[in-house]
């Protein structure tokens, strides 16, 4: 599944990051590495963007951008 | 000495350097982009340099801010290099200082907030972190003050003694053998250009096409990296970027379990959370925002602004009528009188009413923004701005722009990506500016009485229809191409500190008071000397025989087709580039009506629909001389401002056009 289809406050890993150019490179580097654990916080009001948090901080994406992230959900 | 101050935004580097160097700074901008440079002597030792450099997460070769910061640190040749850690939010800030340490310059890391660890129950064992890095590893709090003497001396010792980091290998398995071999292929191209072979190497596997280019490898050469990095990735199973970005983690990941023990909660962390559920709240976010900026604005141009500007202009109406009874008194020429009293005062005064106001704005802002609040801000409002191509984070410069365009494009620095900030000063004069409101309401109060609130609304409504058109038109010319991606992070709140918030103002202050007395004051002398004199250089007998009158005329009829030919109109018009408001005081002088009587007198100049056309001109035409010296300052550059005024004055008259033409058309 991608990141965006991840529910609200639950918890996931991540398993690849697609993309391409300045975005991706973006997304890793800013640690949406492989196997890192994140959480999807909350959403913006109007919808978008979503917060995540991951690596102990809290980071804001665009729900487009983050159809770029192929996520798994840990128990 | 020159020491690079290099770091993450909200790292508190900032606060560091404001330590380092108190209030002995200075503000530049790299070459040929408009990211700023700021240099300052450090305190208490003779000779050394700080250079400021961007907050960044990457040495990626996307932003401006990225490309500056590597081509400083590679070409400027900086003796050492204080990498600021956040040591909250350890991992991500490590993923920076191991590209730093790949550089090969001394370099200390100044491992910042650790009094905030320390008092959640965390540690840090500082002595295996350098010894694993290769580099000093100094526990300091900017904020506090402390440990910022201890960075400072073993800086200079790092840097006297030469010390190179120990390692920049961070690598194991494939990704280590395809940078070491490509390391040796590229070592004399590197060190051509004065960077680090493994900097190069590791860059160059990352897929760094500015970083190939800068070598200039030959075809062969070329063909083996290649060939090695492709087998690297399918040896891998990835990609190179993923590759070398998840070795970087995978070195941190080890590190951090190795020498750092987390606290259970952080406190700074919670209390943020526990901030967000009302200011980023699903119900909440939009009403407080609005309530936030509402306050600043009322605290702004209501309160506390006009009562600094009452004073100020108190202050000096007393200066101008003392000097003018003093001059009087030694009977002084008259024209040299309304040179000093009309010209210079009167043009000094007009510029420092606007102090008040961006000293009581910036204060404010510098509390959004330095509390953490400003991103938050970007996260709520994104979704509105993306259509045109920008992102939330223009969208407080642009809010601003309603009261006055001069701070809300000096407040465009706090935008991290060039291109954003380049768009947004483009798009602020759109907002309708509070000088403008006295012109829609005396136009409103003659032609409109029943409707006055309605056209005033639809003035500011059709300011931001040419924002949100100008803004797609330059999305797909000018700044055509990727914005730079929206993948902001949301820092903890903290209380901004004072110092801070205190060298901002006086940097503004001081920015803005400067322009003042050269750009503004000229063009307030020039235009004094247009309204004072005849074509004979004689001083004129009324005003309707000054050269100002004079030009007036002669541009009159390119507003013919607007329907106001009316050489006052277009006169009101020139003088109204000093300050919009200033369109309202030469018609009732023109008109000689005085402003009491100005809406009667207007219905001798324009009809309602002619009315209206100017009104539409007003809103749109170039903006003052206070703003177009900002955008000049602020983009560095004095064909971006000309072409700004080109623009929207073009826009401005086609927008007037269209009123009156379609007016006329439906009212025949």
């Amino acid at each position: 599944m991608t990141l965006c289809e991840l529910e609200i406050g639950k918890k996931a890993k991540i398993k690849a990051v697609y993309g391409h150019g300045a975005l991706r490179d973006r997304l890793l580097d800013m640690g949406l590495t492989p196997k890192t654990q994140i959480m999807i916080r909350k959403t913006a009001p109007m919808g978008d963007p979503i917060e995540l948090t991951l690596r102990s901080y809290e980071l804001t994406l665009r729900l487009d951008d983050a159809r770029n992230i192929e996520v798994e959900k840990v128990d | 000495m020159v020491l690079a101050l290099a770091g993450n935004q909200n790292s508190g580097k900032t606060t560091l350097f404001n330590q380092l160097t108190g209030s002995n700074q200075h503000v530049g901008n790299f070459p040929g982009v408009t990211v700023d440079r700021k240099e300052g002597l450090i305190r208490g030792h003779k000779g050394i340099t700080a250079v400021d450099l961007p907050g960044i997460y990457s040495l990626s070769p996307y932003s401006s801010e990225e490309i500056v910061t590597r081509d400083f640190l590679i070409e400027e040749h900086p003796d050492g290099i204080i990498n600021i850690v956040d040591a909250g939010n350890i991992e991500r800030n490590l993923y920076l200082s191991m590209q730093l340490i790949s550089l090969n310059i001394p370099m200390v890391i100044a491992l910042n907030m650790m009094d905030e660890v320390r008092a959640n129950g965390g540690t840090i064992k500082i002595e295996q972190m350098a010894a694993e890095l290769g580099v000093p590893v100094i526990p300091i709090s900017a904020s506090k003050n402390e440990g910022v003497d201890e960075l400072i001396e073993e800086a200079l010792r790092t840097v006297s003694e030469k010390r190179r980091p120990a390692r920049v290998d961070f690598c194991a398995g494939v990704v280590h053998r395809s940078i070491h071999a490509i390391t040796h292929l590229v070592e004399d191209h590197a060190e051509r250009i004065g960077a680090a072979p493994r900097f190069a190497a590791t860059k160059i596997v990352e897929g760094d096409r500015l970083m190939l280019d800068k070598l200039k490898l030959t075809e062969n050469e070329l063909e083996t990296i290649e060939h090695t990095i492709t087998e690297m990735e399918t040896e891998l199973g990835t990609d190179r970027k993923a590759a070398i970005a998840d070795m970087r983690y995978s070195f941190i990941d080890k590190l951090v379990k190795d020498t750092v023990i987390k606290p259970a909660v952080s406190r700074q962390h919670q209390r943020s959370i526990r901030i967000d559920t009302i200011l980023t709240g699903k119900y909440l976010a939009i009403p407080a925002f609005l309530g936030i900026m509402a306050l600043i604005f009322w605290l702004t141009f209501g309160v506390i602004g006009s009562f600094l500007s009452g004073l100020l202009g108190q202050g000096i109406t007393a200066v101008s009528s003392a000097v003018q009874a003093g001059l009087t008194a030694a009977e002084v020429n008259p024209v040299v009188i309304s040179l000093v009293v009309d010209g210079i005062l009167a043009g000094v005064g007009s510029v420092l009413s606007f102090v008040p106001t961006i000293v009581v704005l910036f204060f404010f802002l510098s509390l959004l923004e330095d509390s953490g609040y400003m991103a938050r801000v970007a996260f709520v409002m994104d979704k509105l701005l993306r259509k045109i191509g920008l992102s939330g984070k223009s969208f407080v410069p642009m809010l601003i722009g309603f009261g006055c365009s001069v701070p809300a494009i000096m407040s465009t620095r706090t935008l991290t990506s060039e291109r954003d900030r380049k768009m947004t000063i483009f798009l602020v004069p759109f907002m309708s500016c509070s000088a403008k409101l006295p012109v829609y309401g005396i136009f409103s109060m003659a032609f409109f009485p029943d409707n006055a609130a309605l056209v005033m609304i639809i003035l500011y409504i059709l300011g931001l229809v040419f924002a949100v058109l100008s803004g797609l038109i330059m999305k797909s010319t000018v700044f055509k191409g990727n914005p730079v991606p929206f993948v902001m992070e949301l820092p903890n709140y903290r209380l901004p500190s004072p110092k801070s918030v205190v060298l901002l103002l006086w940097d503004k202050t001081r920015d803005f008071i400067t322009r003042a007395f050269t750009v503004i004051f000229f063009a307030s002398m020039i235009i004094w000397f247009l309204q004072t004199f005849d074509v004979r250089m004689n001083v004129a007998a009324s005003s309707a025989q000054s050269l100002l009158a004079g030009i007036g005329q002669f541009i009159a009829p390119v507003f013919s087709p607007l329907g106001f030919p009316d050489w006052r109109a277009s006169t009101a018009l020139i003088t109204g580039l000093m300050a919009k408001e200033a369109v309202v005081s030469t018609l009732a002088v023109l008109t000689g009506a005085g402003t009491a009587a100005l809406p009667a007198a207007l219905s001798t100049i324009f009809t309602p629909l002619s009315g209206l056309a100017f009104l539409v001109f007003t809103l749109l035409y170039t903006p003052c001389i206070a703003a177009v010296s900002t955008v000049r300052r602020e983009m560095n550059s004095w064909r971006a401002a000309g072409g700004m005024v080109l623009f929207q004055t073009a826009a401005a008259w086609t927008a007037a056009f269209a009123v009156y033409q379609i007016g006329t058309f439906f009212m025949r």
